[in-house]
């Protein structure tokens, strides 16, 4: 490295960022030790200034902003960068954003992170950026107005800022790349500075293009699986099909003789009573120069394996033991009681009863998990696709015995996360096969492996009932539910309600009928659950909405009007779930109504065309979809897909459009056809013909998607285009066809029953 | 772990004498020659061997299109394509797509914003370099013949970029 770099790093100042100690801390981490490791070398040039963690300014005027976050297609590596570019008043094309590494530090008050939160999870970027970042931004156009302030001896407060440069009362002008390095030698202000009003965004609120498209359409965007070492040896591994099986026996000599085969190991599995903290199955490990000779290895393994204790275990049989549970004695879990739901249905004229099952689902991200890692005595170097860069590098720190400031970690745009790179059971496979054999390895994944070994959204039957009086009025409410717990050998849910991510307490329409019963029942199985794409809310959303639907039909009353009854009055309902601490029953109305309208609610059609609508409060954020539908023989067709939302103030329109017409998307490729089925125990899916994901054909030509002004504090939008679409499509094909589909996957089902 | 990607295959100028026998092809203009196992897929000389990383590796067995080059102009599912069916054929990835400029079904997919994780989209974009130069104004069923998968629902844009991209190329004739 050439000197001026070295001080430029001396310039690395400590910028008060009221909102983060982490920042604060990270910058402290920074001048104690003038040589940051793992910073990328694009953020480290000869002309670059640094102002704060996120931010370089080369002194052409070009910006670089560091992206932190894990970029899996949500896009955050635009959003979040747009926040601190406004604040900074530069413009757009400008700037460069680039990748942040895993920013762990250790400091007095434990481990922290100096880039601030990393991880992506139930759609929480923007919404906890939205003022840090800014702050980010703010704070360093503070600093260079007053270097300009400096150099022309006048006083701050007659300048001003515009697409990246100070200008004077007189028209004079300086660019924040001539003011950079002075602006790093100026102490930073002691109070959060100013902030724009929304009035003065210039670029959050506008439609802002992919930051690193460019990369991605010439194939130059590397992601995790993309990661190559010169001298890292390929694995794949034979992995138990039996869930909690163990390996018996093996016999490598036909695997050994594949030319480019290196080496063979077994690896240790779960133990069946224990949290799973590192690989899912026990496996055996092959080694080779490349995929190819890896695959090849594997293919002439001869491999004995005991099942486990699950042998028995099939999806027919999980469902015969949900239905008893919900037709027994057992009382099961509360999770949550209003009125006298017994009572109700005692003094009711009419009560309605439905129910509906709901399978298991595996993530099938377009990139397989993969890992590269590289493990030292005093240290070790992961690259990989992840969603929680701190469970990886606390399992690397578990397996290895390394300090955690030992282990680097390079974030990676990510092929698709949907919750399956929150689990690091794979970085758990790559740690042991590299320290076994004492090499840098690449651990990749076939779809196969992919599909048989993952954390499953859960499996369960909702039974719903609902009693009216006599003027139709929802007088009661039960939901019980008998599912596969979500928290099942979780420790990280250590504690937390047996119902959680299956049954939420405060949902739609808790608080809106006076009696109200939930009530949950574990129904035991050996297959690994996990997060998934709003998991919760796909699961119960479609009983839910599909429920509420019944209703209507069978009381005659319109489906959309009975929604809004039901919501009743604009207010704030408590709500203690993830987007809490309310909800807002007019912004659901809204959403709904808004829905209503473009689709062309309530027209009478003679066309054989079906309507059908359902909404949803997820994350902080409201949606509605309709769909217009037509079945002809086995072909179902979306003529219309239509989602409303509400996610509050948006920060980049292309994105939210974006989010929420991919979500739609994944809503019908999942209700249509996909489900993991489990029999003897073992998985039966293997790759997509059995797992098979929507093609272009399948899908609707435009999801037209609508997003509603709003004031409010952003929420992410990744998450709420999904729990409203499958119930939105089943109540549309029963209006095409009069055919009530109460289990998924749909297609599979409707064509049973027509 | 920074190491750049080391370029273990070089294209060469002699075939070394060795079994067996080494398998020439062609990739983005260059000619290399395979000296490995003739069964090895396509998609892994490009990745491991090559290091082209643009295609992807999706499901291994022609399904889902993560994978797809052109082979001789027609798009084609490098996963389930051997070296042996290779060889003796031209070979452009998604790297080798654009020469000066971007090509215009990459600057269509820039302005219609399509890739969300962006993992399917090298196939995507070779798949509707393909199309459209079988159908330079494709409807609606031709662009749903393309059956690539795309995990994050960006068929929409897809749909969009196609389009534009069948504008960009008509009117560069004109």
């Amino acid at each position: 490295m050439s000197s001026p770099v070295a001080t430029g790093r001396r310039h690395f100042l400590a910028i008060s960022l009221s909102a983060s100690g982490a920042l604060l801390l990270g910058l402290r981490w920074a001048h104690a030790d003038p040589a940051p490791a793992g910073l990328p070398p694009e953020l480290l040039g000869d002309d670059l200034t640094e102002l704060g963690p996120f931010l370089r300014i080369e002194r052409d005027n070009r910006i670089v902003i560091g992206a932190r976050g894990c970029e899996v297609g949500q896009g955050v590596m635009t959003s979040l960068p747009m926040l601190i570019a406004d604040e900074l008043d530069v413009d757009w094309s400008q700037v460069r954003v680039v990748q942040l590494p895993y920013g762990y530090i250790e400091t007095d008050n434990g481990p922290s992170n100096k880039y601030g939160h990393h991880g992506s999870v139930g759609d929480s970027s923007i919404a906890d950026d939205w003022k840090q970042l800014r702050e980010a931004g703010a704070t360093a156009r503070w600093l260079l107005v007053q270097a300009a302030a400096r150099d022309w001896n006048l006083p701050p407060e007659q300048l001003r800022t515009e697409s990246g440069q100070v200008i004077a009362p007189d028209g004079r002008k300086l660019t924040y790349g001539a003011l950079a390095r002075s602006a790093a030698s100026i102490t930073p202000p002691d109070q959060p500075v100013k902030l724009k009003t929304p009035q003065q965004f210039r670029i959050i609120g506008k439609p802002t293009r992919t930051a690193d498209a460019r990369d991605i359409v010439i194939g130059g965007s590397h992601f995790g699986i993309d990661e190559y070492a010169a001298d890292a040896l390929v694995v794949v591994i034979a992995r138990c099909p039996h869930l909690d099986g163990t390996l018996d026996s093996f016999d490598d000599r036909e695997t050994r003789r594949v030319a480019g085969v290196k080496d063979v190991i077994a690896m240790p599995g779960p133990k069946p009573d224990e949290p799973f903290s590192g690989p899912l199955a026990a496996g055996v490990a092959v080694l080779a120069e490349n995929t190819w000779a890896a695959l090849q290895g594997r293919e002439k393994l001869k491999v004995t394996w005991k099942p486990g204790p699950w042998s028995k275990e099939s999806s027919g049989a999980l469902a015969v033991v949900a239905h008893a549970l919900l037709d027994g004695a057992d009382s099961g879990v509360s999770v949550r009681n209003d009125g006298n739901f017994a009572a109700a249905r005692k003094q009711a004229r009419q009560t309605i009863e439905a129910r509906y099952e709901m399978p298991f689902l595996a993530h099938a991200t377009m990139e397989p998990p993969a890992a590269l890692i590289e493990i030292k005595q005093d240290g070790a170097r992961l690259v990989a696709s992840l969603q929680d860069p701190d469970g990886a590098s606390e399992v690397i720190a578990r397996l290895t015995g390394l300090a955690r400031k030992d282990i680097e970690i390079r974030l990676i745009r990510g092929g698709g996360g949907f919750g399956r790179r929150l689990e690091n059971d794979y970085v758990a496979e790559a740690v042991i096969v590299a320290k076994a054999a004492g090499k840098r390895v690449k651990l990749m994944w076939t779809r196969e492996d992919d599909l048989a070994h993952d954390f499953y959204r859960p499996f369960g039957v909702h039974a719903m009932a609902a009693t009216l009086d006599r003027k139709k009025h929802v007088t009661g409410w039960s939901h019980r539910c008998a599912a596969t717990p979500r928290n099942y050998r979780d420790a990280s849910l250590k504690g937390k309600p047996v119902y959680i991510d299956c049954l939420e307490p405060d949902d739609f329409p808790a608080g809106l009928v006076a009696n109200l019963d939930k009530t949950f029942y574990s129904v035991t199985s050996g297959m690994p659950r996990g997060s998934s794409r709003a998991p919760l809310h796909t699961f119960h959303a479609f009983a839910v909405q599909s429920f509420i639907d019944e209703i209507a039909v069978a009381t005659k009353q319109d489906a959309v009007k009975l929604r809004l009854d039901l919501l009743g009055e604009p207010r704030q309902i408590p709500y203690q779930g993830h987007g809490g601490p309310t909800f807002d029953t007019s912004r659901l109305a809204n959403v709904l109504k808004t829905c209503a309208e473009k689709i062309g609610w309530g027209t009478r059609r003679n066309d054989g065309h079906g309507i059908g609508i359902a909404c949803h409060f997820t994350s902080g954020g409201y949606a509605a979809h309709a769909f217009e539908v037509s079945v002809e023989g086995r072909d179902l067709r979306i003529h219309r897909a239509v989602c409303v939302a509400d996610v509050g103030r948006v920060v980049n329109p292309l994105g939210v459009e974006a989010q929420i017409m991919g979500g739609t998307i994944d809503g019908i490729s999942t209700a249509l056809d996909l489900a993991i089925t489990v029999k003897g125990g073992q998985v039966q899916q293997h790759n997509f013909p059995e797992y098979p994901l929507l093609r272009m054909a399948q899908a609707p030509r435009s999801v037209e998607v609508e997003v509603v002004e709003s004031t409010a504090e952003p929420s992410g939008a990744g998450n709420m285009g999904v729990p409203s679409a499958a119930p939105a499509l089943a109540n549309a094909v029963y209006a095409a066809t009069t055919v009530r589909v109460r289990k998924l996957p749909l297609m599979a089902e409707l064509m049973r029953m027509l | 772990m920074s190491n750049p990607p080391e370029h273990a295959a070089q294209p060469a100028k002699h075939p070394p004498a060795r079994l067996p026998a080494p398998l020439p092809v062609s990739i983005n203009g260059k000619p290399y020659f395979h000296e490995g196992d003739p069964a090895m897929p396509l998609l892994w000389f490009l990745r491991d061997i090559l290091r082209l990383t643009g295609t992807k590796y999706g499901c291994g067995i022609g399904a889902c299109g993560a994978c797809t080059v052109l082979l001789d102009g027609k798009a084609t599912r490098s996963c389930t394509t051997t070296m042996q069916a290779a060889a003796n054929h031209k070979i452009t990835t998604i790297e080798g797509l654009a020469t000066n400029a971007l090509h215009p079904v990459q600057q269509a997919w820039i302005e219609e914003d399509v890739v969300q994780c962006g993992y399917c989209q090298a196939g995507q974009i070779m798949a509707a370099v393909d199309l459209l130069q079988r159908k330079p104004k494709p409807n609606d069923d031709d662009i749903a013949g393309i059956d690539n998968l795309c995990r994050c629902g960006t068929y929409p844009r897809i749909r969009r970029a196609i389009q534009r991209a069948a504008e960009l190329i008509q009117g560069a004739k004109k």
